[in-house]
């Protein structure tokens, strides 16, 4: 009971968070309907998670089912609560926490792999040099003028940030990446 | 419905479709408002009479009519609105919707699927409006899909937890012939399928913690409202075999009757100083299907600190979602308790109650703060006086209770005893001022021959005003009875606790004449502005057989008590005698300089 009140200034009540912030993958099996990536992505928006990487598509065309691999940071609960966010959309099927199942399998993390297309122009030494380091990444040339290259490169996430820096000098153009897409090892589906 | 589907190889139009689908739905009363691409579906209920349709005055008034009649009934509301404003205006009482749970049904019309996406004339993007809003929505382009896609949109709102749904339908699949299938033969489709049996094993350990609880409480909400009449029923068994104490949210009042021993009064913000108290200090929180509101729980880490909680609930994520549980129990309400009362019949030390005697003395001495308590006054109609000479007056009859949203609503969730289930309606989670009229409306057109009343205040039945005339319209008898103060009455509250009593644009200054009101609509208007006439101005309310507009003027600055102040926890209360008007503009005022 106390009579003096102090005020707050706010109608809420608002706590600190106090837990940390994890980087998890999200595997979301969906029913490929129009507007359920609208449903999905919405959903992050109007909440206000984060979405770090998104990949979308059909994977099982006979049973219109799509797959959304979501890499997204929150604390432990928020990760909890988006999943259970994720669950109650009506077309979606199933939600599976890869970050945390990839720990229940005794694995450190899941599978997790992008590809990235990559323009780089130049001519002479950086030209050559671009070239070289493309061979030691083992990325693909897939298009290529004597002005410039495209290369083809998959690999984890961090493996292709590595080659974008390095590209940075050679004359970088543009970039284009596909997203995570991610699976956790072991005979076991989702 | 015409005929028409039996000459045709069971073809019809999809309008026809629309009808058919409604009628085999159960559905008996459609709340809506014409407009250019619902044309065809009005066509069609033109040539049928299963169904009634309630024209509205706003589509707004239809949405919360619909939850009005689905609120008291059980059953789910429909709606249907044109495209463009029509689906707009519809997405207030959809939220509202969204957010109390109530299963409503919005069939809407649109622009002709060959014009979707050319800025046509009254084209929005309904379903990109409305997806988060609802539970879910379809856009229906091929009229083959229409029957189908109503039965699932009924089974997605009634089923689970409750909500509300949209069906948008282009003008041109109105007009088109196709097949109708009848719920019976339409597969339910995808992987919808809510979890209504709780798991025992977690019910067994809900049963052993509260078995051996010294300091138990029952907190209850309005999903057991939702689950029906059953879940009441087993609630107050549960009660009655335990004898621990109940408190329930706004949404949940009338599942455990007002009038029962072990009622302890709403608890959060506003609620009682015992149903806070015992929530507090519990030792096992059994939370019945609520969600741990911000209203209820005030600071979250003071929020019952020593209690293990235990938790019902058919939403995954409502559990956890604030306040971490011991037992989440995931399931439907009603079935839940089925169990839990047949388990605890089985195993605990019914007769036994001895071990909760010191803590229903705890609860008796702060019963005894009597935290409700008001000045009376003989001059002023004090605006809880006359919610208490309300509920003494109409406690006998068959009564249904609406409620805007501000002090008056607050003060009729603690003035008025509620003994049943869906017998008090009111906008919880949104908190929509204007719910009230539209919503009395729609549980009047469900309970033709019941007593209805909206309690309002004076700036939200402002809002929803023109429905008065949609009540004349169908000689639907609702009674508005406003407490009239001049002000928006929470909002000046607020600013006097936070704001320096600087009340910006919360008093009304060219407040109408409701008596005048009431007249222009054809309905009848009754001014009261002394507590000795209350009694009889209220009787005549009840006698007239038309809409009535009271306008019950009472005492200006009476603010809403108790209170637990932003920021406090639940035993940080401030209580009425604490709290005179003077002491908290005082309290404030010092205070306030801080905010600036």
């Amino acid at each position: 009971m106390n009579a003096q009140l102090q005020p707050t200034g706010s109608a809420y009540f608002i706590d600190k968070e106090t837990q940390a912030v994890e980087s998890h993958t999200l595997s979301v099996l969906v029913s490929n309907e129009p507007g359920v990536l609208a449903r999905v992505i919405g959903l992050f928006s109007g909440r206000g998670y984060n979405i770090e990487s998104l990949t979308v598509s059909e994977t099982e065309h006979e049973a219109h089912l799509s797959r959304i691999t979501i890499v997204t940071r929150g604390t432990p609960h928020v990760l909890e609560q988006i999943k259970a966010q994720l669950e109650r959309i009506v077309p979606v099927h199933r939600v599976v926490d890869l970050t945390v199942r990839a720990l229940e399998l005794g694995s450190d993390r899941p599978v997790e792999r992008e590809l990235a297309l990559i323009k780089v122009a130049g001519s002479g030494e950086a030209r050559v040099e671009a070239l070289r380091l493309a061979e030691a990444f083992r990325a693909k040339v897939i298009d290529a003028t004597v002005g410039h290259f495209i290369f083809e490169i998959t690999g984890k996430p961090s493996k292709i940030d590595q080659f974008i820096a390095i590209m940075k000098p050679m004359g970088l153009i543009e970039v284009c990446r596909t997203g995570i897409a991610a699976l956790n090892r072991g005979p076991q589906g989702m | 419905m015409t005929g028409k589907d039996t000459q045709n190889d069971g073809k019809m139009t999809g309008a026809e479709i629309v009808l058919r689908a409604l009628k085999d739905n159960g559905v008996e009363h459609v709340f809506g408002y014409p407009g250019g691409a619902v044309l065809p579906i009005y066509d069609e209920i033109f040539q049928q009479e299963d169904i009634q349709h309630i024209l509205v005055r706003h589509e707004q008034g239809a949405g919360h009519a619909a939850e009005g009649y689905a609120r008291s009934t059980g059953k789910p509301g429909v709606m249907l609105v044109t495209s463009g404003p029509g689906a707009t205006n519809a997405v207030t009482p959809l939220q509202d919707a969204l957010m109390d749970s109530i299963p409503l049904v919005c069939l809407s019309g649109q622009v002709p699927t060959t014009l979707i996406g050319s800025d046509a004339f009254q084209e929005c993007d309904t379903v990109g409006i409305t997806r988060p809003c609802t539970k879910h929505n379809w856009l229906v382009k091929d009229v083959n899909d229409l029957a189908a896609t109503i039965h699932e949109a009924f089974r997605i709102a009634t089923t689970g937890r409750p909500g509300p749904v949209v069906v948008d339908i282009p003008k041109d699949v109105q007009f088109a012939t196709g097949t109708y299938t009848p719920p019976s033969a339409t597969q339910p489709k995808g992987n919808y399928k809510p979890k209504m049996q709780g798991d025992l094993d977690r019910i067994r350990a809900a049963v052993e913690l509260m078995a051996n609880a010294r300091r138990p409480i029952i907190y209850s909400g309005g999903g057991v409202v939702n689950s029906g009449p059953e879940a009441s029923q087993l609630l107050r068994e549960l009660v009655e075999l335990t004898g621990f104490p109940i408190t329930s949210t706004l949404m949940g009042l009338g599942s455990y009757p007002a009038s029962g021993k072990n009622w302890l009064g709403m608890l959060g913000m506003h609620g009682t100083y015992e149903a806070n108290m015992a929530m507090h200090d519990c030792d096992v929180m059994v939370c019945i299907g609520a969600r741990f509101d911000d209203r209820i729980t005030g600071r979250l880490n003071a929020f019952s600190p020593n209690s293990k909680k235990i938790h019902i609930d058919i939403d995954p994520s409502s559990i956890n979602k604030t306040v971490r549980v011991d037992v989440p129990i995931l399931g439907d309400v009603g079935r839940v308790l089925e169990d839990m009362v047949r388990l605890w019949r089985a195993t605990a030390n019914k007769a036994d109650k001895s071990h909760l005697k010191d803590w229903w003395e705890n609860i008796t001495r702060w019963r005894a703060r009597n935290s409700l308590a008001y000045r009376p006054n003989d001059d002023v109609i004090m605006p809880q006086y006359a919610i208490q000479r309300l509920y003494e007056k109409t406690k006998h009859m068959d009564t249904y209770i609406t409620t805007e949203v501000g002090q008056h609503q607050m003060w009729a969730a603690q003035f008025y005893g509620f003994e049943k289930p869906n017998r008090w309606m009111t906008s919880g989670g949104l908190g929509t001022m204007g719910y009230g009229l539209p919503a009395a409306l729609g549980a009047q057109i469900a309970h033709p021959e019941s007593l209805v009343i909206d309690i309002a205040g004076d700036a939200s039945v402002q809002m929803t005003m023109q429905e008065m005339s949609s009540a004349v319209q169908y000689n639907a008898p609702i009674k508005i009875f406003i407490l009239n103060n001049q002000y928006m009455g929470m909002v000046r509250q607020w600013q006097q606790l936070l704001h320096g009593n600087r009340l910006s644009n919360s008093y009304t200054e060219a407040m109408p004449d409701f008596v005048l009101m009431a007249q222009a609509f054809g309905a009848h208007g009754i001014r009261c502005e002394k507590p000795g006439d209350l009694d009889d101005a209220i009787q005549e309310m009840i006698d007239v057989k038309k809409p009535v507009l009271f306008d019950c003027r009472v005492a200006n600055l009476a603010n809403c008590f108790p209170m637990i102040p932003s920021g406090k926890a639940h035993n940080e209360m401030l209580l009425p005698d604490e709290a005179t008007d003077e002491a908290v503009a005082n309290a404030i005022d010092a205070k306030g300089r801080q905010l600036v």
